[in-house]
């Protein structure tokens, strides 16, 4: 179950895709992810599938391990396909009882549902392909324009890294205390949805109070190494962009400005 | 035989570029009434095996067979063969969830469907084996004991369920030099008197030497070297290749030996070591 989750794990490589600047890469997910929502009809995806399966391949991540970060909202993607199917209104195809599945319905459900899941291919490749380290520079920098207005761009980044940072650890921690209830004889997989809760407490019991002292032993090794927020910080690694981040967004531009236009063409 | 393996292999993350072999052809014969050390260097795949040993991992493949029961087989009741095997993890403590230390300790029998009375009569006698008092910590919040007797409360919470085999992942990491003598103390106890199999994990050479009879050594996911315990202690030079060490005292004798003194060079515990050294004083006095 714990494994299934790829989303924020990260898939070592060494290729275009991963050695792209992270801005580059933020930017161009957000074109994406942007670039979605112009879409209105079912022809432009065909470049959306393209574009994602392009992507893929050149960053060398096995087909699988995308597909799989699919999993865990595999029930989203269900539910909106249902309602989307039930709920538009127009030609009637058959009827189930009070339900009535229309032809508008199924066209809209299908759009929906592949909207989705090409949102979260395209943006689970860019956690795959980006350390969470090189991701929240590259947040930390997108956002330090705003910094003038008040925005605490610094401490976003540091609060994301170190959130990032700790998931494999609880995931890590989940699994052990979840073996150590299991070999006491708790059962966390069967049961009704009551039981189930229930079950859960002998395992977030001990997740929370770890975390809470993970936490404090951070703040306190932060402290001992006198750490403040972002001023004047020098950092180890710069973000420089080369030819290849200019090249790579200058051809996202134009596919951007391509997929927006199937709307009004 | 309480628990046998056969032919046993693992593999992490099979088919990504995290795959890793952690264990490798483990075939394992424990002998119930045993005393069994289990030692190897970090990431040896110790914990790994131990895991399996109780069914929370599902090997790869091979074959475990706990108590006559082959647990890798479909249908076998995991509940019962956890129960057999009780599994102690590495810091246990960080398990506890209950408001007391009563509830927590009864947490595994509980689960095991018995009725009151029985967990009451096991809870007690399972906090006498460790050497906490009943009366005055029942009704204590686990949270508010030291790291030695939260350890103490956890280690019961297993044995409440009167294993036949118990199994402990080192458990006196991270403890104080008291701490660890009382819970090695308690461990030495729960094996002469109730007789229970023991498999102990343990990085500490001078606690293997001091309690198990007989010693695995894991490598790199296989099962490097067998044997009682004085078998292997004597092979050292094998031993400092596979990243471990022998017990100091074995050391020093081997050493004084060395420089022409006959004495034993297998001598495992510092008591030994002073019964051998007087004789060889008399000895040599005598000569």
């Amino acid at each position: 179950m714990l494994k299934d989750i790829t989303i924020g794990q990260y898939f070592p490589g060494d290729t275009f895709v991963h050695k792209l600047d992270p801005r580059i890469k933020i930017l161009i997910i957000i074109m994406f992810i942007t670039s979605l929502f112009f879409i209105d009809s079912f022809f432009p995806y065909i470049f959306i599938l393209g574009f994602i399966l392009f992507s893929i391949k050149i960053s060398d991540i096995p087909l699988k391990f995308v597909l799989k970060g699919l999993k865990p909202l595999a029930l989203i993607i269900s539910i909106t396909f249902i309602i989307n199917v039930f709920f538009t209104k127009g030609e009637v195809l058959f009827k189930i009882g009070p339900l009535s599945i229309t032809k508008e319905g199924l066209s809209q459900a299908t759009f929906m549902a592949l909207r989705l899941i090409f949102l979260i291919t395209g943006t689970s490749l860019l956690t795959l392909t980006t350390s969470p380290i090189s991701l929240t520079d590259g947040i930390e920098k997108l956002l330090s324009p705003f910094k003038k207005i008040g925005l605490p761009a610094h401490e976003l980044a540091m609060m994301m890294t170190i959130a990032l940072r700790f998931i494999p650890t609880l995931l890590e921690e989940t699994d052990k205390i979840m073996k150590a209830q299991m070999a006491r004889g708790a059962d966390f997989e069967s049961g009704n949805v009551i039981n189930r809760a229930k079950n859960l407490v002998p395992l977030l019991v001990p997740l929370f109070i770890n975390a809470f002292r993970r936490a404090d032993e951070l703040a306190i090794a932060m402290e001992a190494r006198c750490y403040r927020g972002g001023e004047n910080r020098t950092r180890l690694n710069e973000l420089k962009l080369n030819k290849q981040d200019i090249l790579a967004i200058s051809i996202m531009g134009i596919f951007f400005g391509f997929i927006v236009s199937t709307r009004y063409i | 035989m309480i628990i046998k393996t056969e032919n046993l292999n693992y593999i992490y993350n099979p088919n990504t570029p995290f795959e890793k072999k952690a264990l490798d052809n483990i075939n394992l014969n424990i002998e119930e009434g045993d005393f069994v050390g289990l030692i190897g260097h970090t990431g040896s795949g110790k914990s790994t095996l131990v895991q399996h040993l109780n069914g929370l991992i599902k090997p790869t493949s091979g074959k475990i067979i706990v108590d006559g029961i082959d647990i890798t087989s479909k249908g076998a009741n995991l509940k019962e063969v956890r129960q057999k095997v009780g599994l102690v993890f590495q810091y246990p403590e960080h398990q506890l969830f209950e408001e007391t230390i009563y509830k927590d300790i009864a947490f595994g029998a509980k689960n095991l469907g018995l009725g009151e009375e029985e967990i009451h009569r096991r809870v007690k006698k399972a906090m006498e084996l460790v050497g906490l008092n009943f009366e005055a910590l029942k009704d204590r919040s686990p949270f508010e004991l030291s790291g030695g007797q939260k350890r103490r409360v956890a280690i019961a919470g297993v044995l409440a369920m009167k294993p036949k085999v118990l199994v402990l992942d080192e458990p006196t990491a991270g403890l104080d030099p008291r701490g660890r003598d009382e819970i090695l103390g308690k461990i030495q106890k729960l094996y002469e008197e109730e007789g229970i199999t023991i498999i102990l994990v343990s990085h500490s050479m001078e606690d293997i030497a001091k309690l198990v009879n007989r010693i695995i050594v894991m490598h790199k996911g296989k099962v490097a070297m067998e044997g009682k315990t004085r078998e292997i202690f004597e092979q050292a030079e094998k031993l400092e290749e596979l990243g471990l060490g022998i017990p100091q005292i074995t050391s020093f004798m081997r050493a004084y030996k060395r420089k022409g003194n006959q004495v034993r060079d297998d001598i495992l515990t510092v008591e030994e070591a002073k019964e051998e050294l007087i004789n060889y004083l008399r000895r040599k006095g005598n000569a």
